[in-house]
């Protein structure tokens, strides 16, 4: 069976909810300790929610220090799968495996509500059982998820077709050019902000499963 | 200064003790001399004032109190009751969940974010405490005026507070209630409310036992935040001639509270755990003194171990302190160590402060030196009592004998239209998702319902689907009109709201935030609220299982509403079945249940429109509210509901209104025979819920509720297909046709603006 790392920092909120994520998609979810020096046999990395180290510096910025961290970098050079959600998007901008950065929401308010959301990019590691231009509708929770970058990155992004996910139907938190969620050349590395798994099943979080392909795309990169 | 040890004060008894700037009455000093047949220790001078405050000892509530044990109904369900951290219930399938609410109202005035942001942690901590993983937060807050200045200042900081610790925190906050009286411009009600669950054989006490098992100390330092916050804040009126009082309250950390829960669930699992307290009000003091007189009834402390965050703190301050993030645990010496490495893993600083004895004593030492040496029972559990005396106030009579019935009502039709649009967008019924949207209501990943619904509803287990709901109401206009009656009503309303979403009640919590004790009038409010809640528990078959008192809330002279908010704790045996607020399916039949009179005194509709308070508040009937709570979990479980929603403030109106805005849905109504269409619309007669109802339910529907006697009325049909009917093509409209062939017509985008609009136009 496909093994999916979810990691946990001091601090991590949604990795219990990443590992139930990944087994509704039918893989084995390995729970990954921060400390550990290597993320072991694991085919893909989840960097879950939450306030890593309470953030208390800035979002993300001591996590990226964690002793997984490094061994997370390196296999990404590889192509390993790695998806970031809110805080492991943060931090995955803060490793530099993802141009950018995440600052405080242009309302200044703590934001959780359910976004509708483009899917843009399909030919990545974690958005593959997507059809371009699909709207699908998953909660966002964040105090800082404004996507920030100058222009001539913004221009890469979008030039490239890197933009993985777009904010429809209003920008929660003032992200330029309404991007939710980048991801590096090859395919292999995503981060986002919104919550693709809190709307996995029909009775939890936000109403519907849109939210449950970014698993199962894994999953079908890695078999395919 | 020098250190005041037990030999010290043997040889000085005539020494002059400040006791009553630590907020101690003379007789209650005396007593504390008696006690210890000399005079107290600085050290034990501070224990005593903080055990002995109000908001410690209950000396003021307890003697009422009791009913809720006296009066407490046969129950299978209650596994812990009364006294512990927070009661247990026995939900079905070896689990049990615990939950309680306490009130953060002083601190939260004085510093709205820290205030807020503290009652959380320490409510969770409460939960955790009883060996039980924390599932989710509720919040039930009240303010002042909602265009007051001082409200911008307060609502903003506790909804930043909440949002700031629950979501970092990693807790759903799935409801609550905010609510807007000028009774609280100098006293806003922040209330906090945990629910837990764990295994039956999971279940820890706060004791004591064994004696060689050591005391450890873990969590965050302790530093000078907060000494004083029960005694001084939490138990005197504020004044404004008084000090700041800022420096009294605590200062949270919530990535420390969650790496708590964490290393605490992990320790507790481990089996390494035979006693555990939390650290809140009273510190130390409280978590030392309870402990031991819950247990074999002796310990020592060595008290200069306690890491501090300031070194330069005197034994009296730690002692009193009342720093977040701590807590306490009895461990065997066999797994200290053990204890201690789970503690690194999760970087947090623990240490063994003390030990279990046989004494009999609580002594503590400071570098060698005694400075505490008292039976902990007269510490926790030995307060003074007080029978304060009690009476009926004295302008009750004319503000009951000024009833709603003298109030001018709307007559015609665009009247009534433009009613129902004022008083939906009223603060207290307007959308309150400025304030939740601040809040994580969806981590963890089992949140079924959460805010606007009518209770908040959470899987328990993943696999079998079994769940809590949980609601909390009050409304304290009447309260004050009649306590008694009013304490029912919020039992009552949150009841219904549990049973509304498909759960059976179960148990009953509260927090009980009123005016000064020592104002008789208050005290009679108090008394009397306390029997109408025993008596309602008691009627209902639901006991109470814990609670909270916050007296003083008064400014100047001028004490709050009665406000017994009360939680009830529902189960469901499978959530996939709950029943939503929304409306969806065309063609399903809307029905009203229960009676309906004209009772609009102490309404929304009286307070909005007109500014009103007076008469007397609906009239309870616990027997029909249990019988509407059967058809609602009946009518869950077997699919006989679509959707429902209780009726409570703003009526039927409201109720409609917001089943409509949920999914953006219309429906066509009428007003029931002999029904007029004014009290049809905001009547506040309890004992009511609207509910939807499938076309191939009806018959079965409606024949079980003739069986029950319980008044079913037919008042509408849901129908997304009027828009243009109205002449309004693609807009979704809820159409009122009125006895005399005319009707209203309320545009939803319209009612969704005006109940939109109000909070981000006062706060955002």
């Amino acid at each position: 069976m496909t093994k999916i790392g979810v990691i946990t920092f001091p601090g991590s909120l949604d990795d219990g909810d990443v590992q139930r994520a990944v087994r509704v998609a039918g893989a084995e979810p390995v729970p990954l300790w921060h400390a550990a020096t290597t993320i072991g046999e694991v085919d893909a990395v989840v960097v879950p929610g939450g306030f890593s180290y309470g953030d208390y510096l800035r979002c993300g910025a001591i996590a990226r220090f964690a002793p997984i961290m490094a061994d997370v970098v390196h296999h990404a050079g590889d192509g390993l799968p790695v998806l970031g959600i809110c805080n492991g998007f943060q931090i995955l901008c803060e490793t530099h495996l993802l141009p950018g950065v995440l600052t405080r929401n242009e309302s200044l308010h703590y934001v959780c509500r359910d976004q509708a959301l483009t899917v843009e990019r399909t030919d990545t590691a974690w958005t593959n059982e997507y059809e371009t231009g699909d709207r699908i509708v998953i909660p966002v929770k964040h105090g800082e998820g404004r996507y920030v970058a100058d222009d001539a990155t913004l221009d890469w992004l979008e030039g490239e077709g890197l933009v993985v996910v777009r904010y429809a139907d209003g920008n929660p938190n003032g992200s330029f050019r309404d991007i939710a969620g980048i991801s590096n050349e090859a395919g292999n590395v995503v981060g986002l902000m919104p919550h693709p798994e809190h709307a996995v099943e029909d009775l939890t979080g936000t109403p519907g499963t849109d939210g449950l392909r970014f698993f199962t795309s894994a999953l079908q990169s890695l078999v395919g | 200064m020098t250190l005041d040890t037990v030999a010290a004060a043997q040889a000085s008894p005539d020494t002059a003790q400040p006791f009553a700037e630590l907020g101690l009455k003379a007789d209650e000093y005396q007593r504390i001399r008696e006690i210890l047949g000399r005079r107290p220790t600085s050290s034990e001078l501070a224990m005593y004032s903080v055990m002995w405050s109000e908001h410690c000892s209950y000396k003021s509530s307890k003697v009422h109190l009791r009913q809720f044990g006296e009066k407490a109904p046969p129950s299978d369900a209650l596994l812990v009751g009364i006294g512990e951290n927070a009661g247990v219930v026995d939900i079905g399938e070896g689990w049990a969940v615990t939950f309680k609410v306490e009130s953060h109202n002083h601190p939260s005035y004085v510093e709205p974010y820290q205030g807020a942001a503290t009652g959380v942690g320490g409510i969770v901590r409460d939960i955790i405490s009883m060996g039980a993983r924390p599932l989710a937060v509720m919040d039930p807050l009240r303010f002042g005026a909602p265009d007051h200045p001082d409200t911008k200042r307060v609502l903003p900081g506790v909804v930043a507070g909440i949002g700031g610790y629950g979501n970092c925190l990693g807790l759903p906050n799935i409801g609550g209630e905010v609510v807007f009286d000028d009774c609280y411009q100098g006293n806003p009600l922040v209330n906090a409310l945990c629910v837990g669950a764990m295994k039956h054989e999971d279940i820890h006490l706060a004791s004591a036992k064994g004696v060689g098992n050591k005391v450890i100390l873990y969590g965050a330092r302790t530093g000078g935040d907060g000494i004083g916050g029960v005694s001084v804040l939490a138990s005197e009126t504020f004044d404004e001639t008084g000090p700041a009082k800022r420096p009294s309250v605590q200062v949270g950390d919530p990535f420390m509270e969650k790496l708590l829960i964490e290393c605490t669930l992990e320790v507790l699992g481990a089996g390494l755990v035979e006693g555990i307290q939390d650290l809140g009000g009273a510190g130390i003091s409280c978590a030392t003194s309870e402990l031991a007189s819950n247990g074999d009834g002796g310990m020592h402390v060595w008290l200069d171990r306690v890491p501090l965050r300031d070194a330069t703190l005197s034994p009296e301050e730690i002692l009193m302190s009342e720093s977040q993030e701590r807590m306490c645990a009895v461990v065997t010496p066999a797994h200290v160590d053990d204890f201690l490495r789970i503690c690194r893993k999760w970087d947090v600083e623990a240490v063994v402060i003390g030990e279990v004895t046989d004494t009999g004593s609580l002594t503590i030492d400071w570098h060698g030196e005694q400075i505490v040496a008292v039976p902990p029972r007269t510490v926790a559990h030995e307060g003074p009592v007080y029978e304060r005396p009690s009476a009926r106030p004295a302008g009750l009579d004319d503000l009951q004998a000024n009833d709603a019935s003298r109030l001018p009502r709307p007559a015609t039709p665009d009247d009534l239209a433009r009613t129902v649009r004022d008083v939906v967008a009223a603060p207290n019924v307007a959308d309150k998702a400025w304030i939740t949207d601040q809040y994580d209501r969806y981590v963890r990943g089992n949140t079924v319902l959460a805010q606007p619904e009518d209770s908040g509803m959470i899987r328990v287990d993943e696999r079998t689907g079994r769940g809590v709901a949980i609601a909390t109401d009050c409304n304290s206009r009447f309260a004050r009109l009649d306590p008694y009656a009013g304490a029912q009503l919020a039992f009552a309303e949150a009841y219904r709201n549990v049973a509304t979403t498909g759960a059976v009640p179960l148990a009953v919590t509260n927090c009980l935030n009123f005016g000064s004790p020592e104002d008789p009038e208050v005290m009679w409010q108090f008394a009397e609220a306390v029997r109408g809640l025993a008596d309602a528990c008691q009627q209902a078959g639901t006991p109470v299982t814990g609670g909270n008192v916050s007296f003083y809330n008064s400014t100047g002279d001028v004490a709050i509403h009665p406000t017994p908010v009360v939680g009830v704790l529902g189960v469901i045996e499978d959530v996939a079945a709950r029943t939503p607020q929304a409306w969806h399916t065309d063609g399903e039949a809307i029905y009203l249940l229960g009676d309906t009179h004209d009772e609009l005194s102490g309404s929304e509709w009286a307070h909005v429109i007109h500014g009103h308070l007076g008469g007397r508040p609906p009239r309870v009937d616990l027997h029909r509210e249990r019988v509407l709570a059967e058809v609602l979990v009946a009518g869950s479980r077997d699919g006989m509901l679509s959707a429902a929603h209780d009726v409570s403030d703003g009526g039927v109106a409201v109720a409609l209104v917001e089943m409509a805005l949920r999914a953006d849905v219309g429906a066509r109504l009428w007003v029931p025979d002999g029904l007029d269409p004014f009290v049809f619309l905001f009547s506040e007669s309890a004992g009511r819920a609207v509910v939807v109802v499938p076309r191939s339910e009806e018959q079965r529907f409606t024949a079980m509720c003739a069986a029950r006697a319980l008044p079913a009325q037919r008042i509408g049909v849901v129908d997304s297909g009027l828009g243009d009917d109205a002449g309004r093509p693609s807009q979704q409209v809820l159409v009122l046709a009125l006895p005399g062939g005319e009707q209203i017509t309320w545009p939803l985008a319209d009612l969704r603006e005006a109940h939109g609009r109000t909070l981000p136009g006062l706060f955002g």
